[in-house]
């Protein structure tokens, strides 16, 4: 478990993080989500002790990073931005110096066989490093972090710049990972957190927007569980007997996009759902609905509502602040 | 600690460095040696190490440039320092695989007074003094240059940096030759690196010498695991 309160970091009067607090619980995959210069890195290169904190504290399994740094790394396989390789090793030499200097106490032979295996790059381990593809550097930078089988594994954007077929590698990759280990991952590619990750943080300018899982985001984000809907019939009568129905607050006329019918923008009162009563309401009317959506943000309307300039953040209560 | 330090001394002769180290070395000392030994039928090995103590100036920076600026340039830094050991274990772990490069050299080195053991009888009391000063003013040699290496994430301005240093330490004794302020030559006598030699060179082993150079070792290794720490706070 990782638990961060008011972790703040300064790069000399720039604030690099502000504030920041969340939980991080045994076995979730999380995503990090911010635009570049958020402050995703800074995060966490202070988690793992790369660097200092000006303010706050981080603690892992219990052991705090600045107190306890060397129970605390322990606990964290890290992948940082640029992988941490030596050009002129080869893989398996490589990742025998890194099992050295982890003080692994498992089989030396076996551990490192698995960590191979798992990552899929026994057939490049007699290679030199700097030969390799750039998708391969990053699977060695990935069984680095794996060396010593740590609880947690954090990831800085660990799919940049590999080519669309190793981005489906490492995410499956990743996603075996998660099924056994804590994994923290950092990306701005939404797709990619939002098919791996079960909870997003999401940041900018280093201050901490939202907490959740995806669909929680979008629904605290998006007003309410406004409806929008196209119905056929008379403007006025529809915008009568829509406003007939209970628990509907407000109806605004949209436009009108189809021949014969109109679009409306239902907003009902606060977590009502009112779908079904509008259905029967203007079915009694004989005004059918020819299409209706309700207006959740995809995550990256959430994503880009959020780091717009003077958006405010929406902590989730489930894993914000405590 | 021990993980660093085989991996560094493997760096040094997996790269032409360790070996250019030692092939420079021995090429200028093969040549002064049959300068001043062999042409002029002389056993004593005094005047060679003297002469040698330039080109460690020149070769020790060479040494020691990329031991810790490059950690920082390739980012390799962040897996050392991520990783569950301590600061001082990396440094010294650094510190000793470039120790052993200069070891080596100069087990190597040994050949001249073996040669010299073929014609004459040689002072081994004097070769032996000579050989601990020269490691001890190497290794304090080195630990300087590992020190400037920690500050910058440029090899080239590392190794030249050092090389200003040490040169500067090199001549600064007779410098003092110039100076009449006797307190002010007492000074330079000081922080004269190579001048600390000379009692080595006459097979004596001066107890303050040898705590001199330890304690520019230790000063040195002191402040570069200090740059290292101080960087977790300024990057």
């Amino acid at each position: 478990m990782i638990e961060i309160k008011n972790l703040t970091k300064c790069y000399g009067p720039k604030k690099a993080v502000d504030n920041i607090s969340f939980t991080v619980e045994k076995g979730e995959i999380v995503g990090f989500l911010g635009p570049n210069g958020a402050g995703k890195s800074t995060t966490m290169n202070v988690i793992t002790g790369y660097i200092s904190l000006n303010g706050g504290s981080v603690s892992v399994n219990g052991f705090d990073i600045e107190k306890n740094p060397k129970e605390c790394k322990k606990q964290i396989g890290y992948l940082p931005e640029h992988p941490p390789l030596y050009m002129d090793m080869t893989v398996l030499e490589y990742l025998e110096f890194v099992y050295e200097l982890k003080g692994v106490k498992e089989n030396k032979r076996k551990h490192i066989d698995s960590v191979l295996n798992l990552v899929k790059i026994e057939n490049v381990k007699n290679r030199v490093i700097k030969n390799l593809s750039k998708g391969y550097k990053q699977r060695v930078g990935i069984a680095q972090a794996l060396i010593g089988n740590p609880p947690i594994l954090i990831l800085d954007e660990p799919t940049v710049g590999l080519d669309p077929n190793q981005i489906i590698e490492i995410r499956n990759v990743i996603r075996e990972l998660g099924k056994d280990r804590t994994v923290i991952l950092s990306s701005h590619i939404l797709a990619e957190i939002s098919t791996i990750c079960e909870k997003i943080i999401i940041i900018n300018e280093g201050k901490l927007m939202a907490v959740g899982t995806k669909d929680e985001l979008s629904s605290t984000l998006s007003k309410q569980n406004k409806l929008d809907i196209r119905v056929v019939g008379d403007k006025k009568e529809i915008e009568f007997v829509l406003k007939g129905v209970e628990g509907v607050k407000e109806v605004e006329l949209i436009s009108q996009r189809e021949k014969d019918s109109f679009d409306f923008s239902v907003i009902p009162e606060t977590d009502v759902d009112i779908r079904k009563e509008v259905f029967y309401a203007l079915s009694k009317n004989n005004m059918p609905i020819i299409m209706e959506k309700s207006s959740l943000l995809t995550l990256e309307e959430v994503f880009i509502e959020l780091t717009k300039e003077g958006a405010k953040p929406v902590i989730n209560q489930k894993g914000g602040n405590k | 600690m021990l993980a660093i330090y085989k991996r560094e001394l493997k760096s040094y002769f997996y790269t032409p460095l360790g070996y250019v180290f030692v092939a420079f070395f021995m090429l200028v000392a093969g040549w002064i040696f049959s300068q001043e030994n062999l042409m002029r039928a002389d056993g004593e090995l005094r005047r060679l190490f003297v002469n040698l103590i330039l080109i460690m100036v020149v070769l020790i920076p060479i040494l020691t440039m990329r031991l810790m600026a490059e950690e920082k340039n390739t980012k390799t830094d962040q897996l050392l320092l991520t990783s569950p050991i301590s600061v001082v274990s990396i440094v010294v772990g650094k510190i000793l695989s470039a120790f052993t490069v200069l070891f080596i050299t100069l087990v190597v080195s040994l050949i001249f007074p073996f040669i010299i053991s073929k014609y004459t009888e040689p002072a081994w009391g004097e070769i032996f003094g000579m050989y601990i000063g020269f490691f001890l003013m190497g290794i304090s040699f080195i630990s300087i240059g590992v020190f400037i290496s920690s500050l910058t994430e440029n090899q080239v301005i590392s190794a030249t940096i050092t090389f200003v240093i040490l040169f500067a330490l090199y001549i600064v004794y007779s410098v003092s030759a110039y100076i009449k302020d006797p307190a002010f030559e007492v000074v330079l006598k000081y922080i004269s690196i190579a001048t600390r030699f000379n009692d080595f060179s006459k097979g004596i082993i001066n107890i303050e010498s040898v705590v001199y150079y330890l304690s520019i070792v230790v000063l040195f290794g002191f402040l570069t695991v200090n740059q290292i720490e101080k960087r977790r706070w300024t990057k």
